[in-house]
């Protein structure tokens, strides 16, 4: 596919976002609500295809955005999906290992560093903060800097 | 002097420990060992155990995880003996000073549970082989 | 959902073998052969991307080059990448020939360190020698250009902070010379030796399809047939102008990785070559007064892969979020799939083929809970030397 022939794919699921941005022709910016993050991920994955690179968790002060950002070596497009958590209180996203080994370790990281409650993961351990970290104190939250 | 400083001084064996480093010090102790450099004609010698070291060579500046198992090395290894804090972050914690996960730098971890521990400091970013050298036999006179 | 472990756990961790907590990497058993394993990342933890947070733009690169030793030149440049695309940056064109001339050359210096390593594993330590002795004639050549061996520091925001003086020319193409001979001397040896095919063929096999399904980056792919080079997909450099071709092989197993990475290193050569002849006069580095609020993405192919980096700015003098990714945190979960029904022997190499940082391989220590014999790390370096030995005996 060239990079026309992916924008298009990419399209189809135009009605599941909240937000579409092409700043560079091979830099696509793409947002939703927590609810459609799964299927949106499947269909990134295993439809357009294209590769899992990361997962990014950033506290937004009024929401909580996971970024899943994935290449598409072809035409060295890199699309970003942008989920955006409103639930403060209890945040929470479905969890994409089920069909995408490779993001088993970075949701792990993102309920310690975050405390994102990531749904149906396989295997929901500690991965990346000590033994005997404390419970509930979540290093990338606004409020750890206070 | 005790028999084991005296063989301490001459003869060093040492055990490497990682606390969290990025690896650039653990490559260039590894380094020691290769034709270049050759610390072994020295009789210096890396041993796979605490259990047979004279000395510690530990980088990293100590990572929340890393700690308990800093202070248990330390106990396994027979004393007298000599920490080596190789590189920045084993001196102070380097670059990584307002790191949430730190806890170190290695002379804190080690005095406390041994407020007279022999701690020499190596530093460098990474310290060049030679620098690691110099370090230890320095150190290794001064006892 | 918590996991219990029934079989008996080969524990593969830090320093002390008689420690009965979970480590490192935990292996599940059967017998000889392992069924299962778990992975624990806590003690590199350093938080670094906290960190970032409080350091100004241009002093991110120094941060985050220590985030691995041997990446130490590709994770500032994938940071910088993506604050450069961020604020509409055009870096000079020399610039973009000195980078990449001093990433080709860690990519050798930290191949060549890899097939050490890979050698001390199965016992070819002549190998190990031999090879971290032909790597010290790069980190000197370095050492000339940037003034350290290892986190040069030479990458900014706007290109590059010292220049590659026209003098040091001779020198490094000379360099170049050799090390293209040691190359093709270590590599015919081990492409014709019986031993290391018997040895590493067959061995650690990551199947394409697990490779995709782990996402995995850099030769850990391409020895997997995932034909993946940030190089050539996203060109970042000068990469696009110059010569070179991307190594694939479609076997997966640990031989197939040490033919990539060899063959790799010749290609590194070649483009080091071809850029200083094509690197034109000029300056090397564009003044950055502010980095505008918004949001980019920078990636760079280290040796051991995609290293990725985003970057978020609210138009301060500081990122507002900043995320490193390094390529072992794709390939070394994949430990697991080429791993699982491999011999205890093989552990050990398998792990190194997918070239974490060295202190990980290290950090292997072995608790069988049936008999309670514990393996350390030289047990385990033992059973994998006995292995060659045997094979060699059988040759």
């Amino acid at each position: 596919m060239n990079q026309e022939e992916l924008n298009k794919k990419i399209s189809e699921i135009k009605d599941k976002l909240i937000g579409y941005e092409q700043p560079l022709a091979n830099r696509i910016y793409l947002s939703c609500e927590a609810e459609n993050s799964y299927a949106l991920n499947k269909f990134l994955f295993e439809d357009v295809p294209l590769r899992f690179v990361i997962a990014t968790g950033i506290d937004s002060e009024d929401c909580f955005e996971i970024l899943y950002h994935y290449a598409y070596d072809q035409t060295g497009c890199v699309v970003t999906l942008k989920t955006f958590i409103r639930d403060r209180e209890n945040p929470s996203v479905e969890s994409i290992s089920p069909f995408l080994p490779a993001a088993e370790w970075i949701e792990r990281e993102l309920h310690d560093l975050l405390g994102i409650e990531i749904k149906n993961h396989p295997d929901m351990r500690r991965l990346i903060l000590a033994d005997d970290w404390p419970e509930g104190v979540y290093p990338h939250r606004k409020e750890a800097k206070k | 002097m005790s028999w084991k400083i005296k063989y301490l001084k001459k003869a060093p064996w040492v055990f490497h420990v990682n606390t969290g480093a990025c690896n650039n010090c653990d490559i260039e102790i590894v380094d020691l060992l290769t034709p270049k450099f050759d610390v072994e004609r020295l009789g210096i010698k890396l041993v796979g155990s605490p259990r047979h070291a004279d000395a510690l060579l530990v980088t990293g500046g100590v990572t929340a995880q890393a700690a308990p198992r800093l202070r248990e090395v330390y106990r396994q290894t027979p004393k007298p003996c000599v920490v080596f804090a190789i590189g920045a972050c084993a001196c102070d914690k380097g670059i990584f000073t307002n790191g949430y996960h730190m806890v170190g730098p290695v002379d804190k971890i080690i005095k406390e549970i041994d407020p007279n521990a022999i701690i020499a400091y190596v530093p460098g970013c990474p310290p060049k082989p030679e620098a690691i050298i110099s370090g230890v036999v320095k150190a290794l006179s001064a006892i | 959902m918590k996991k219990t472990i029934k079989k008996p756990v080969l524990s593969i961790g830090p320093f002390h073998p008689l420690q009965e907590e979970m480590e490192y990497f935990q292996l599940t058993l059967d017998g000889e052969i392992v069924t299962d394993i778990d992975m624990r990342i806590s003690y590199n933890h350093r938080g670094i991307e906290k960190i970032s947070e409080t350091l100004q733009f241009d002093q991110v690169p120094f941060l985050v080059s220590r985030i691995c030793g041997i990446c130490s030149a590709s994770h500032p440049l994938a940071y910088v990448r993506a604050v450069e695309e961020l604020a509409s940056v055009k870096v000079p064109e020399r610039a973009l020939y000195v980078r990449t001339i001093i990433t080709e050359l860690e990519r050798i210096h930290s191949h060549i360190l890899w097939a050490g390593l890979a050698g001390h594993f199965i016992g070819y330590d002549t190998v190990f020698m031999w090879a971290w002795k032909y790597r010290e004639p790069v980190l000197d050549l370095l050492e000339e250009i940037t003034g350290n061996r290892n986190n040069y520091g030479n990458v900014k925001v706007g290109g590059c902070r010292e220049d590659i003086p026209n003098e040091l020319k001779p020198k490094i193409l000379k360099e170049m010379d050799e090390i293209a001979k040691k190359m093709d001397m270590l590599i015919k040896a081990i492409l014709d030796d019986p031993i290391l095919h018997a040895r590493l063929k067959g061995v650690g096999i990551l199947k394409n399809d697990d490779a995709i399904k782990y996402a995995v980056a850099g030769p850990t792919a391409r020895a997997s047939n995932v034909a993946i080079d940030v190089r050539a997909d996203d060109p970042y450099g000068e990469y696009s102008e110059l010569d070179w071709n991307v190594i694939v092989r479609p076997e997966g197993d640990v031989f197939a990785k040490v033919v990539v990475r060899l063959l790799e290193t010749l290609e590194a050569v070649k483009i080091i070559r071809q850029a200083l002849k094509k690197i034109p006069d000029g300056p090397v580095a564009v003044e950055v007064k502010e980095i505008p609020p918004g949001e980019a993405v920078g990636h760079v192919e280290a040796p051991r892969g995609e290293t990725f980096h985003y970057v978020r700015s609210d138009g301060g003098n500081r990122p507002v979020r900043h995320k490193a990714r390094a390529p072992s945190y794709v390939n070394v979960p994949s430990f697991k799939a080429s791993c699982i029904g491999q011999h205890i022997a093989d552990v050990t190499i398998t792990l190194a083929a997918v070239d974490p940082c060295y202190s990980c391989t290290e950090r292997l220590a072995v608790v069988d809970g049936h008999n309670n014999i514990t393996h350390d790390y030289e047990e385990l370096l033992r059973l994998s030397r006995e292995k060659t030995a045997r094979i060699m005996r059988e040759a």
